[in-house]
C-alpha cells in the first residue's frame, strides 16, 4: 500500500549558472522551488526497510544497495531524505535537493528537518485518514444510491394495487429488513373469477435474494398463465427454478386459488409458514405437504380446499413476523401470532393490527432481522348485502353495423339513476360503444341472429357492464398503446384502437374466455358519485 | 335514439381548407370522409383543417380513418389541423396521442391565425 504515497516533496536548488543574466548580474533566487517526483517506490524495495530503520535525516550519497528508488532520487539530485513514519508506517519523505548556498546541510538544519518530520508525520497520516474517510463515504453513498433504485425496481414487481373483489376486503404488507427483500406477494386473475394468492419467501437477504424473487416471480406467473390448480403452479415452477438457482438458496411459497363467490380456497405449501384461517369460532392453520421451490426437481405439492365463510379471514404471512425477536431474545412465535388472532380487538385491519403488535412486541429500537410480508383476506360478514349485485339492465343487441349507438345509449339511460358525473358517463359510453363492436365484429361476425348481451348491474360502489358475443377460443388482451407512427408510416393498419380505448376508459377491465363466448366486464367504481 | 350519417363539406377560408364534418364518423363515413380530404387536396393547400363541431360520435373505426387521412397529410407533407373537439374527443385524441401530430384548436378563428400564420 506504500506506493500510493509516493510522490516526494521535493527541494531543489537552481544551477547557478541558471541564476545569471545575461548582463552578468545575478537574478533573484527562484521562488518555485519544489518539485513532485512520481517516485516508483515498491512495497518490497529495500530502501523502504532502511528507512523505517533508522531514525531522522538520511544522506542519499552516503547509501548504497539495490534500490531502483535510491537511483531514481540519486538522479534527481536529492541529497537528503527526511522519512514520514507514523505508527511504524513509512507514510511520505521529503526528499532535499542541494542547498541553495551550495554548503553541505548542516547538523541544525538535519536537527530542523528531523523535528519537521517528527511533527508533520502525524499530521500527513491525519489527512491521508481523512481523505480515505471521504472516499470511503463517496463509495457508501453510490452503493446506497444504488441499493434505493434497486428496491424501487423491486416495488414495481409487487402489485401496483390491491385486487378489488365484492364481499372482499384484501391487505398487504411488505417491510424489507434490509434496502431490497427476498420476501414478495402476488395476485392473479383467473378467466373462472378466481383470484390466484401467492406469498413467497426466499432464503437470505439483501441483493441475492430480491434477484431470486425477481425470477421466482415471473416464474409463478408464466405457470399461473397455463395452470389453475395451486399445486400444478409450484410442480411447475420448482422445476423451472430449479436448474437455475444458486447453490444454497432455495424458496418457500404458499399459492392459493380463491373463488370469491363461493368462498372456496384451493391451497398448496412449498415449505412456507402455513396460512391461518379465522372464523368467529376458531383459528386454523392450513397446512399442505410439499418441499421448498428449487431444492429438488419433480417435487409433488400437495393440494388441499378450505371455505372461508362470511365473516371469515384469512392470514399469510412471512416467518419475519414469527422469528423476530425482542430485547429480552424471545421469539414472537406461533402461540402470539394465533393469541393475536383470536383476539377480538383485531378484527377490522388484521395487518395494522400485527403491526402494531410487533412493534410493541420488538420495541422502538428493533433492528429488523428479516423481511415481513403479511396479506390478509377478509370476506364481509353481511355476503347478501355486499355482493349481490343490482340488476340495471339486460340488452340484446343484434349483430348489425352501427348497433353500437343502441348498446351505448341504452346503458346510458340503464345507469341515469347512479348520477355518474357527465365526464364519466362519456367514457363509459365510449367503453360500451367499443366492446360492443368488438363483440359484433369478432364474436359474432355481424351475424343477426347471434345477438350481443349486455347486463348492467351496480354492488358494493361499482358499475359492471358485461357484455358477452358467442366468439370461442382466447380473446387477444390489450398489449399497451397500438403504435401510431408505425401506422402514420403506412406500416401497419390504421385500425386497431377498440381494446386499447376501452381498458383506458374504464377503471377495470376484465376479460373472461369461455368455450362458447367472451365476455368483457367493464367495471366503473361508483365512490363520491350521488 | 336518432342516428346522422355523415356527411362532410369542403370550403376555402382565408387561403386554407377547411372540411366541415357532420355526423358520426364511424365505418360508414370512409367513402365522404376520404372523398372530402381529397376534394380539400386539389388546390394543394399547406394546411387542411378538420372542423368537428357538429360531430356527435366518433368510434374507433372513426379514429382509423384519422389516422389515414393523417398518414396521407404527413406523405404529402401537409398541416392537418382540427378544431371543434368535444372534452371528451379532445381526452380520446390524446390518450391515442394523435395530438402528437396534429394541431388542436378550440374554434375555427385560432385555428384559421395559427395555420396560415
Amino acid at each position: 500500500m506504500i506506493t500510493r504515497f509516493w510522490k516526494s516533496v521535493t527541494s531543489f536548488a537552481r544551477p547557478r549558472q541558471e541564476l545569471a543574466r545575461e548582463d552578468g548580474r545575478e537574478t533573484a533566487p527562484d521562488l518555485r522551488p519544489v518539485e513532485i517526483i512520481d517516485l516508483d517506490l515498491a512495497s518490497n524495495d529495500p530502501l523502504v526497510a532502511y528507512l523505517l530503520s533508522v531514525s531522522g535525516v538520511v544522506e542519499v550519497e552516503r547509501l548504497n544497495m539495490d534500490s531502483p528508488a535510491l537511483k531514481q532520487l540519486k538522479q534527481k539530485q536529492v541529497k537528503l531524505i527526511v522519512p514520514l513514519v507514523s505508527q511504524g508506517e513509512l507514510i511520505g519523505m521529503l526528499n532535499l535537493g542541494p542547498r541553495r548556498s551550495e554548503q553541505d546541510y548542516s547538523t541544525d538544519d538535519r536537527r530542523l528537518l528531523s523535528t519537521l518530520a517528527t511533527q508533520a508525520a502525524p499530521a500527513l497520516r491525519v489527512a491521508q485518514l481523512v481523505q480515505q474517510q471521504q472516499a470511503e463515504a463517496r463509495e457508501r453513498e453510490r452503493i446506497e444510491q444504488e441499493l434505493r433504485v434497486a428496491r424501487v425496481i423491486q416495488q414495481t414487481l409487487l402489485p401496483k394495487e390491491l385486487p378489488k373483489l365484492d364481499g372482499w376486503e384484501i391487505d398487504a404488507l411488505w417491510r424489507p429488513a434490509r434496502a431490497v427483500s427476498g420476501d414478495f406477494y402476488d395476485f392473479f386473475s383467473f378467466s373462472d373469477g378466481c383470484l390466484g394468492i401467492v406469498i413467497a419467501d426466499v432464503t437470505d437477504k439483501g441483493v441475492p435474494a430480491a434477484l431470486v424473487m425477481a425470477t421466482t416471480r415471473s416464474i409463478l406467473r408464466s405457470a399461473a398463465e397455463r395452470w389453475d390448480a395451486p399445486g400444478q403452479i409450484l410442480y411447475q415452477a420448482n422445476n423451472l427454478l430449479y436448474p437455475d438457482i444458486p447453490p444454497n438458496m432455495y424458496v418457500t411459497c404458499m399459492v392459493a386459488l380463491l373463488d370469491p363467490a363461493s368462498g372456496k380456497l384451493r391451497y398448496a405449501n412449498a415449505g412456507h409458514p402455513p396460512a391461518f384461517q379465522r372464523s368467529p369460532q376458531q383459528v386454523v392453520e392450513l397446512r399442505a405437504r410439499g418441499m421448498p421451490l428449487g431444492l429438488m426437481p419433480d417435487m409433488d405439492y400437495e393440494e388441499l380446499e378450505a371455505t372461508l365463510a362470511p365473516g371469515d379471514s384469512l392470514f399469510l404471512y412471512s416467518d419475519g413476523l414469527v422469528e423476530a425477536h425482542n430485547t429480552s431474545e424471545d421469539m414472537f412465535g406461533f402461540p402470539h401470532l394465533r393469541q393475536v388472532l383470536t383476539r377480538t380487538g383485531c378484527n377490522e385491519d388484521i395487518v395494522q393490527c400485527f403491526l402494531g403488535e410487533l412493534n410493541a412486541f420488538t420495541g422502538p429500537d428493533w433492528e429488523q432481522e428479516d423481511d415481513v410480508t403479511f396479506v390478509t383476506l377478509q370476506r364481509s360478514s353481511q355476503p347478501e348485502q355486499a355482493s349481490t349485485p343490482r340488476l340495471l339492465a339486460e340488452l340484446s343487441i343484434p349483430s348489425l353495423p352501427g348497433n353500437e349507438r343502441q348498446a351505448m345509449q341504452q346503458v346510458a339511460d340503464a345507469v341515469e339513476g347512479l348520477g355518474m358525473e357527465p365526464a364519466r358517463l362519456e367514457r363509459l359510453k365510449t367503453a360500451v360503444a367499443e366492446a360492443t363492436m368488438n363483440a359484433m365484429e369478432h364474436g359474432n361476425q355481424y351475424q343477426p341472429d347471434r345477438p350481443v348481451n349486455i347486463r348492467v348491474s351496480a354492488a358494493a360502489g361499482r358499475l359492471c357492464v358485461a357484455i358477452s358475443d358467442h366468439g370461442a377460443g382466447q380473446v387477444s388482451t390489450p398489449a399497451g398503446a397500438p403504435d401510431l407512427d408505425a401506422k402514420l408510416q403506412g406500416l401497419q393498419s390504421p385500425r386497431g384502437w377498440g381494446l386499447f380505448l376501452i381498458e383506458n376508459m374504464v377503471d377495470e377491465l376484465k376479460i373472461v374466455s369461455g368455450e362458447s363466448q367472451h365476455t368483457l366486464e367493464l367495471y366503473f367504481d361508483l365512490k363520491g358519485e350521488s | 335514439m336518432t342516428t346522422r350519417p355523415f356527411s362532410a363539406t369542403v370550403r376555402r377560408q382565408d387561403g386554407a381548407v377547411i372540411i366541415d364534418l357532420h355526423g358520426e364518423i364511424n365505418g360508414f363515413a370512409e367513402t365522404a370522409l376520404n372523398q372530402a380530404y381529397t376534394q380539400a387536396e386539389e388546390s394543394l393547400p399547406a394546411a387542411v383543417i378538420l372542423n368537428f363541431a357538429d360531430v356527435s360520435y366518433i368510434n374507433s373505426t372513426g379514429i382509423a380513418l384519422i389516422v389515414g387521412l393523417m398518414a396521407r397529410a404527413r406523405k404529402n407533407h401537409r398541416r392537418l389541423a382540427v378544431y371543434g373537439l368535444s372534452e371528451h374527443y379532445v381526452e380520446i385524441f390524446q390518450i391515442t396521442r394523435l395530438v402528437d401530430f396534429l394541431n388542436l384548436y378550440p374554434d375555427e378563428t385560432s385555428a384559421l391565425a395559427e395555420t396560415i400564420a
